[in-house]
């Protein structure tokens, strides 16, 4: 047993024992469990994929004579900001789209820019071009701006996102006869290929299943800067059936994050096309898993062969709110290059970079054993696995 | 020898006899790969030629010679490695294993002898990695 400011103090002394998920698994290789347990102090776990609820507050100070465009309208490079907030304080996520962008009126819509190109372009340090329309008040009387602004001037950028680091996610597949163009990617028809969306064995989330370190207050690497975990994610549902290690086999808990844009880096942030589905921000996280007691140890040490996920059609059954698996699988199979799925072999395809989530991981090693980044106590636990807490769909009620 | 190639036809050649003379005149024997002509009435046109050496040039600069614009395939499709995240999507779908990973650096590599312009990995890679200038 070992308490988080304990472990802390041997990072200020430099004498921590920091392993990425990588080294820590060729430690158990190598001196067994039992030893390699009394060794590390933390292990770094991390993803990069594309996700979707990202976006970016900002505030970009005030103009003489003084504009609200709060309720009024707003583009940055001409995708739509929105503006329900005070005078200058204005959102974009990472799905908008400009407004004569032919979306899938021509089939399938390649979704060239969007907002997350836009978020892209700001960390790069880039001007983006400002356009906005006020109706005017007496304290607020301008009606009309168009001006370049830099991340570089503006008061804050922060990075928030209300859904990401899914703990396990599908695999999807098309059973149809004609290919079809989701945001798991391009499916070919009759299981010509087989896409997922996991760093697995290395996934956050998937390191720490019981998310008995991980918590509100959590400190994580997010695009390159230190950031933190603000809340659960939308979505989150602990619920989900797990195995006997209480792995979920399908998508379970996520996490709501928040950073400084001003930090990030667009190596880990990143402006992302799904033709035929839309615009989204990929973006790397790091998570430090400090090694408190056996328990988080050994969840730690997974494998993939430990992980499974769930084959799901999104011809038939995905778009219809039907959640029937095809099969299940282990992600070493998905790794593999290949899966069988009724009796039949299918090539596999991988959204999150597994190359590039091994580089976070490394660098965040890097970063807490120089004593740059320190690991956190959660302030607040997530809704945990015997919360009850669960995921729903909408109940419709048609207006009388 | 066996070549693959691209050619670009303007506007006003596209229905002009010209590439039957590759095997009459050239005793060239061709495969078409893609064919296909935009609204502005400009071809493009990617073969596999097979033949003679010294044939095989003097086809080509017959073509040229004719106003075609010719480019051998392996220009025309292009991976930006800045762009590319290697997350391995486009490897299913590549009809001819033109792009692999190399499971030691899990770098996704584009192999371009084996690229036949198909161009499903420019629509399917989610970071505009994959080109092509067609
Ligand atoms: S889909 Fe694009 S980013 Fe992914 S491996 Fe292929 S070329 Fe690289
Ligand atoms: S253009 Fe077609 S053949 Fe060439 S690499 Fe891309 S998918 Fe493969």
């Amino acid at each position: 047993m070992k308490t988080i400011q304990e472990i802390n103090q041997k990072i200020k002394e430099g004498k921590a024992q920091i392993l990425t998920k990588d080294e820590l698994l060729s430690l158990i290789d190598k001196k067994g469990r039992k030893k390699a347990y009394k060794e590390v102090d933390a292990v770094t776990t991390a993803t990069f994929g594309p996700m979707c609820s990202s976006g970016i507050y900002f505030n970009t100070g005030h103009t003489k004579p003084r504009i609200k465009i709060g309720a009024g309208r707003a583009t940055l490079d001409g995708v739509p900001c929105y503006t329900g907030f005070a005078a200058v304080d204005l959102l974009l996520g990472a799905t908008s789209l400009p407004e004569n962008d032919p979306r899938n009126n021509i089939y399938p819509g390649s979704f060239g820019f969007g907002g997350g190109h836009v978020i892209e372009k700001l960390v790069r340090g880039e001007d983006l071009l400002l356009e906005a329309r006020a109706y005017g008040t007496d304290c607020y009387p301008r009606r009309e701006l168009k001006t370049y602004i830099n991340i570089k001037d503006l008061n804050e950028a922060v990075l928030f996102n209300i859904r990401n680091c899914y703990q396990n996610y599908n695999v999807a597949v098309n059973t149809s006869n004609k290919p079809i163009y989701t945001y798991m990617g391009i499916l070919k028809p009759d299981l010509g290929n087989a896409n997922f969306c996991s760093a697995g064995y290395l996934s956050p989330l998937l390191c720490d299943p019981r998310y008995k370190t991980v918590g509100i207050g959590t400190r994580i690497f997010l695009a390159g800067a230190s950031g933190f975990v603000s809340w659960w994610g939308t979505q989150h549902n602990p619920s989900a059936e797990r195995t006997d290690k209480d792995i979920p086999k399908k998508p379970a808990g996520t996490l709501a994050v928040i950073g400084d844009l001003k930090k990030m880096d667009s190596r880990f942030l990143v402006g992302t096309s799904m033709t035929g589905y839309g615009v989204t921000l990929s973006l790397g996280i790091g998570l430090p898993i400090p090694i408190i007691d056996e328990e988080v140890f050994d969840s730690v040490s997974v494998t993939d062969n430990d992980i499974f996920s769930q084959v799901v059609d999104y011809a038939k059954d995905y778009p219809q709110g039907q959640s029937r698996s095809l099969g299940q699988v282990s992600y070493a199979q998905l790794r593999s290059g290949k899966i069988r799925i009724n009796k039949r072999e299918v090539p596999t395809g991988s959204l999150s970079s597994l190359r590039k989530a091994k580089e976070i991981a490394l660098i965040l090693k890097d970063r807490i054993t120089k004593g740059k980044f320190f690991l956190t106590e959660k302030v607040e636990d997530l809704p945990g696995l015997d919360s009850g807490y669960t995921f729903r769909p909408l109940k419709e009620r048609s207006p009388k | 020898m066996k070549k693959r190639v691209v050619l670009h036809f303007p506007t006003g050649l596209v229905d002009k006899p010209i590439v039957y003379r590759l095997v009459k005149d050239f005793d060239l024997e061709f495969n078409i790969l893609k064919a296909e002509v935009n609204p502005k009435e400009e071809g493009v046109l990617v073969l596999e030629i097979k033949g003679d050496d010294q044939n095989y040039k003097k086809g080509l600069a017959y073509l040229k010679s004719s106003g075609v614009k010719t480019q051998s395939l392996s220009e025309d499709v292009a991976m930006d490695k800045n762009k590319c995240v290697d997350c391995t999507v486009c490897i299913p779908l590549c009809p001819t294993q033109a792009l692999e990973q190399n499971p030691k650096t899990l770098e996704v590599n584009f192999i371009q002898e084996k690229c036949i312009a198909c161009g499903i990995c420019i629509k399917a890679c989610p970071y505009a990695a994959m080109s092509i200038s067609l």
